[in-house]
């Protein structure tokens, strides 16, 4: 007996955003990267076209980060050189893009100055030949600080910076606009700030695809179901012609798992929960591939061991 | 919700004397303004300003001077198909046939004429005797059009069915009767024909048009309305279509939906 497929067929299509700039288009990048352009819910290829394979940025920290030593004993020794650990994502762990976080910028901590930031940038710049992924730290004031240096010094390498919220667009929605940079926005696991955010920044002059959404994840097991409902929303509005919630997503899936207790209690503490080593590694993979199912376009991730899975279930669903 | 601006039409009198005159600017000015006040497609009838052996040249005339300065889809509104015919021609990108009513004869001669230019329809629930007093009659003729529509290959999409509002101050049975058609109508296949109503036509000659217009506008939409031909430069009746949107949740909200609803 035969059976006919029950096709859903949408009226548009998520946007295509390009990361990167090449020499020819003012940037220093071997090559850019286009995410987005789907135009059915991700992997219905009897449906649509998955156009764009969802990429992996690897994150960088300025300063040597508190993760855990699973991690750390990874990355090895160039945890202390952002731009050496960048090209060892790149080289030897297959990222796709640097997501560089300049924690180092926070008053509380290292207050770096704004200079010194675009200092590293560059360095990272130099290191690598993939598009890069630029956050300050968690002080909303200093990053607009920061960011607006930085935009200014790599004008014209389309770097993806972040972040604008709600109640701080402006300062990096002009910074993206003037030096030619994509901008993220972020949202706290709400659609209607998700798109009222989008709707301000555009209304500021930044081009619908320079733009890409962060709608705030969670790690498995800590509310990735809500997250899930809301980037079905968003992508379903994107798919029905809503423009304003039409950009790729980005989801910070390594700060979220590696956040949650599973991720990094010893064994010692939980006997019933099992090896630390392969439940962090499965932590991180098993969020990112919950975001994938649901239309993440950029995951951010940590673990090289987490990242080496999710490249493969991420080869697996697209059919090649 | 598609809105349908009703603006060109020789029914008011500056188009009227543009189109004896061949004045474009009036036309002009109406297709830009209605696209500002939020008009997704511009309704275009002649009226009686020009004779019927003139309408063919007409409607050339009145799309190529709209298409000069407005990039909207047009909605060729006439009884004359030759005149649609010749509209349809000129026109740059799909355009409605206003309209056809559920009669062997004309459908005979639009719905070939819609495939051939990618045209939609507006299909009118009544024939040679009239408008029907109740919905279950109305729906019975928007039942003919989808099947035409069928027969044809006229997609769902492209087939609106009207199903006629009369002025509540002499009519005033009818309008819950169009409600209910509305309802019915999204019933008779899947996917459903779309549905449009010529709004302002509810509250003909009554003191408080515009009030009217709104209430009506959002009950119709709560019912299964798609579209209408209306008022696009009434910004409270606009903001009523872009509020019922929100509320039937068809588009996800944001603070400054209003604004949204009228971008391009």
């Amino acid at each position: 007996m035969s059976v006919a497929l029950v096709k859903e067929k949408y009226s548009s299509k998520v946007g295509e955003v390009v990361l990167g700039a090449t020499a020819e288009q003012g940037g220093t990048r071997t090559h850019t990267i286009t995410v987005g352009g789907d135009s059915a819910l991700p992997f219905l290829h009897f449906e649509g076209e998955t156009k764009n394979r969802p990429v992996i940025a690897m994150e960088v920290t300025d300063v040597v980060p508190s993760w855990n030593d699973l991690i750390k004993n990874q990355i090895g020794d160039v945890i202390n050189n952002p731009a050496a650990w960048a090209k060892k994502c790149v080289d030897e762990f297959g990222a796709d893009l640097i997501y560089l976080k300049l924690d180092g910028a926070n008053p509380e901590g290292e207050n770096r100055s704004p200079e010194d930031c675009a200092r590293i940038v560059k360095e990272v710049l130099a290191a690598v030949g993939v598009p890069l992924i630029v956050e300050g730290c968690d002080n909303a004031e200093k990053n607009n600080e920061i960011m607006a240096v930085i935009a200014e010094a790599s004008t014209g390498e389309n770097l993806l910076i972040g972040i604008a919220e709600q109640d701080n667009y402006k300062s990096i929605a002009a910074a993206a606009m003037v030096h030619k940079h994509t901008l993220i926005a972020r949202s706290p696991l709400d659609i209607n700030i998700c798109k009222q955010l989008n709707i301000l920044i555009h209304e500021m002059g930044l081009p619908l695809n320079k733009i890409v959404i962060d709608p705030t994840v969670a790690g498995l097991g800590f509310g990735i179901e809500y997250v899930y409902s809301i980037m079905e929303r968003a992508r379903l509005g994107a798919l029905a012609n809503d423009k304003m919630l039409s950009m790729p997503i980005i989801c910070t899936v390594g700060y979220e798992a590696n956040r949650c207790k599973e991720a990094y209690a010893t064994v010692e503490e939980f006997p019933g929960w099992g090896d630390l080593e392969d439940r962090g590694v499965l932590w991180e993979a098993v969020t990112a591939s919950g975001v994938l199912q649901v239309g993440a376009s950029i995951l951010v991730m940590r673990n090289p061991a987490a990242v080496a899975l999710v490249k493969k279930n991420i080869a697996d669903l697209m059919g090649k | 919700m598609i809105i349908f601006g009703e603006r060109i039409n020789g029914m008011f009198t500056d188009i009227g004397e543009a189109l004896r005159n061949k004045d474009p600017k009036p036309l002009q000015y109406w297709a830009v303004k209605q696209q500002e006040g939020g008009a997704h497609y511009l309704d275009v009838n002649s009226g009686p300003a020009i004779p019927s052996e003139e309408r063919v040249e007409a409607y050339e005339w009145m799309v190529n001077v709209i298409q000069e300065v407005s990039e909207l889809p047009l909605v060729l509104d006439s009884t004359n198909y030759n005149a649609i015919e010749a509209g349809l021609k000129v026109c740059k990108r799909p355009a409605i046939i206003n309209s056809c009513p559920a009669e062997q004869v004309k459908i005979e001669r639009v719905f070939p004429m819609a495939i051939q230019y990618n045209a939609g329809i507006i299909g009118l629930t009544m024939d040679k005797k009239g408008i029907p007093k109740d919905a279950e009659n109305r729906v019975a003729f928007a039942m003919e059009l989808v099947a035409a529509a069928d027969e044809y290959g006229v997609p769902m999409e492209d087939l609106y069915i009207d199903p006629l509002i009369l002025p509540v101050n002499v009519a005033q049975e009818h309008a819950p009767e169009v409600l209910e058609s509305l309802r019915q109508v999204k019933m008779l296949a899947n996917p459903a024909p779309r549905t449009v109503l010529g709004l302002s036509n509810v509250s003909q000659k009554s003191p408080d048009r515009n009030l009217i217009n709104r209430t009506y506008l959002a009950m119709a939409i709560a019912c299964g309305l798609d579209a209408a031909i209306m008022d696009a430069n009434d910004d409270d009746l606009v903001d009523v279509a872009a509020t019922a949107q929100i509320l039937l949740n068809r588009s996800v909200y944001a603070d400054s939906y209003l604004k949204v609803f009228r971008a391009r």
